[in-house]
């Protein structure tokens, strides 16, 4: 499963790394967008599988941040 | 049987509504018979009934699968039209179509507001002629609809589907309540979309309530049963006047639970908090009624009570997309503060807004016209305004939350709050790009530290208040009791509409 991005924007961090188990409704990444930090939280539990990008990159509306296993 | 006797054993029938079987298929899905649904919705004792025999000659169409009357909410009168899903599938026929129309037409007369309880296969092909295209065919429904709006309150509870023409009945109301699982709104079966275009998608997917209450905005409640959503439409009647010409009843004033707004209220810009906090700690304990709250969540509206009168908030949500006003959110908060407006409530704006979303995608959506439907809504509301500045508004954002421009009562401002066309960092780059770019770049950290001190003087709020452009500062703790006092000081406001037929708003 993958969590995706709200909107556009800089991703400022990840807080969770691949193989941590996360929960539903966890922050598993904070955007910067507008000025403003912008957390991104799992619709539903899983184990990270992978991040799909590094800090720093910029994403659009719906690219995948985190792949869940 | 002598007559008096076959008519009340037809009367009783006809209550009974459909087939066994349908009330047994109902019931596995956990829907109520349609008589049950009205006795949780109108007081008791309190509903009358016509066109009970409508259509009886036919024998298998008990009230022709509506069922039409008046009754009481709280001591309140209002209009009921309720499908009967167990009469083939609560399909319109003619009859089922002129109890509709003859009930609005009563709504109309003796102005009060008027319930929808849709569980409808949509219409009978079958009676076409007689329901569909006529001056009181299903068309004059929605006509009448149009005609009620801003004058009764419409609501809308849909327990099962609304198919097709059907749909547009949801659409109209002011607000429809959706059960979970079981309602759903869809121009198009799925098995049409199947034929026509060959999408295979299921009907939840495609039209069910989870749907419309998070991606298309039709849905305003999602309840996961029908006594919730029964309910939920009471607490909102209770909301709501009995027409346009009066304002919602107060209630007994309720305190709202301590809580440290301090704390609550990060004095960092960029830090998300959840405004629900804030709302809550606004108004009277419980009061809050949240709409489309599964809707575009970065704007956050809702009915609630200050000191037991009704108010209207409107909140940017940083919580949610760090705030930011979007196509969908513009809808939502549009909708609502013409809602409001219509039934004479007040509007309180908490503003916390880094402005409208920027990008080819938002602006390929028509963000600007959608972003001037809401300012057109708050330019038209004439109900007492509040705008109050959480943190920031910046550039529309302002404008969108009832800036000095519209006509606020009052801008109310707190401590921390800043108002700008942009943000420090971004305006800083702005104006010096040019200059910032001829510097080394060992000399550019300390220039534009420099510049945004500069700029946070130029947009202090002792400054725009010193200008007149906020009426007040105060403190968070003070809020709630600053909004009362000034609510009570502006009971009504003259609304003269200037000379024209309408105006022509961006939608």
């Amino acid at each position: 499963m993958e969590i995706h991005s709200p909107m556009a924007g800089i991703v400022l961090r990840f807080s969770v790394a691949v193989g941590e188990e996360v929960a539903s409704g966890q922050e598993v990444a904070v955007l910067e967008s507008m000025k403003m930090e912008v957390p991104v939280t799992a619709e539903a539990g899983g184990r990270v599988e992978a991040l799909s990008c590094e800090p720093g990159a910029f994403v659009q509306e719906g690219d995948a941040l985190v792949v869940l296993a | 049987m002598s007559s008096r006797d076959e008519i009340a054993a037809r009367r009783a029938a006809i209550e009974a509504g459909g087939a066994e079987k349908y009330h047994r298929q109902a019931h596995e899905r956990g829907k109520l018979f349609v008589r049950r649904r009205l006795a949780l919705l109108l007081d008791e004792g309190s509903f009358v009934e016509d066109g009970l025999f409508a259509n009886d000659l036919a024998g298998d169409l008990p009230a022709d699968g509506v069922i039409t009357g008046l009754g009481r909410i709280d001591g309140r009168p209002c209009a009921v039209m309720a499908n009967d899903s167990t009469v083939k599938a609560g399909s319109w026929g003619s009859r089922t179509v002129e109890k509709i129309l003859r009930i609005q037409e009563q709504a109309e007369r003796l102005e009060i507001p008027l319930f929808y309880l849709v569980d409808s296969a949509g219409a009978r092909i079958t009676d076409q002629i007689e329901m569909f295209p006529g001056r009181r065919g299903a068309g004059r429904i929605f006509y009448n609809q149009v005609q009620l709006s801003g004058r009764i309150p419409q609501i809308c509870i849909l327990f099962g589907p609304s198919a097709a023409g059907g749909a547009y009945i949801p659409a109209f109301t002011d607000v429809t309540v959706m059960v979970e699982g079981n309602a759903s709104m869809y121009l198009g079966s799925p098995r049409m979309a199947e034929m026509v275009i060959g999408e295979k998608v299921s009907l939840e997917e495609m039209g069910g309530a989870r749907m419309h209450a998070t991606v298309s905005g039709l849905g305003d409640a999602l309840l996961a049963s029908e006594e919730e959503a029964i309910a939920w439409a009471r607490r909102y009647f209770a909301l709501m006047p009995q027409n346009f010409r009066g304002a919602p009843s107060a209630a007994v004033p309720a305190a709202p639970p301590a809580a440290d707004l301090d704390a609550i209220i990060p004095e960092n810009q960029n830090q998300p908090f959840d405004m629900h906090l804030l709302i809550g700690a606004l108004l009277d304990e419980g009061s809050f009624l949240e709409v489309k709250e599964l809707f575009a969540p970065e704007m956050i509206v809702g009915l609630g009570r200050l000191e037991g009168q009704v108010v209207g908030i409107v909140a940017n949500q940083p919580k949610a997309k760090g705030g930011v006003l979007f196509v969908d959110s513009s809808d939502k908060a549009a909708r609502f503060i013409w809602l409001c407006d219509a039934y004479n409530i007040p509007l309180v704006f908490l503003a916390d807004v880094p402005g409208f979303m920027i990008g080819t995608k938002v602006e390929r959506q028509g963000i600007i016209r959608h972003g001037a439907k809401l300012i057109t809504a708050v330019s038209e509301a004439t109900v007492p305004k509040y705008c109050v500045v959480v943190r920031k508004a910046y550039g529309a954002g302002l404008y969108a939350m009832a800036g000095p421009a519209f006509s606020p009562e009052a801008t109310i401002a707190l401590p921390t709050a800043q108002i700008a066309v942009m943000g420090p960092e971004a305006a800083v780059n702005a104006v010096h790009y040019n200059h910032i770019q001829e510097l080394r770049p060992e000399e550019r950290p300390a220039f534009v530290a420099q510049e945004r001190r500069r700029y946070q003087e130029d947009i202090d709020i002792r400054r725009l208040a010193s200008e007149l452009i906020v009426d007040q500062i105060v403190q968070p703790a003070e809020l709630r009791e600053e909004l009362v006092r000034r609510l009570s000081a502006t009971p009504s406001r003259h609304a003269a509409a200037p000379p024209k037929r309408h105006g022509v708003p961006p939608v």
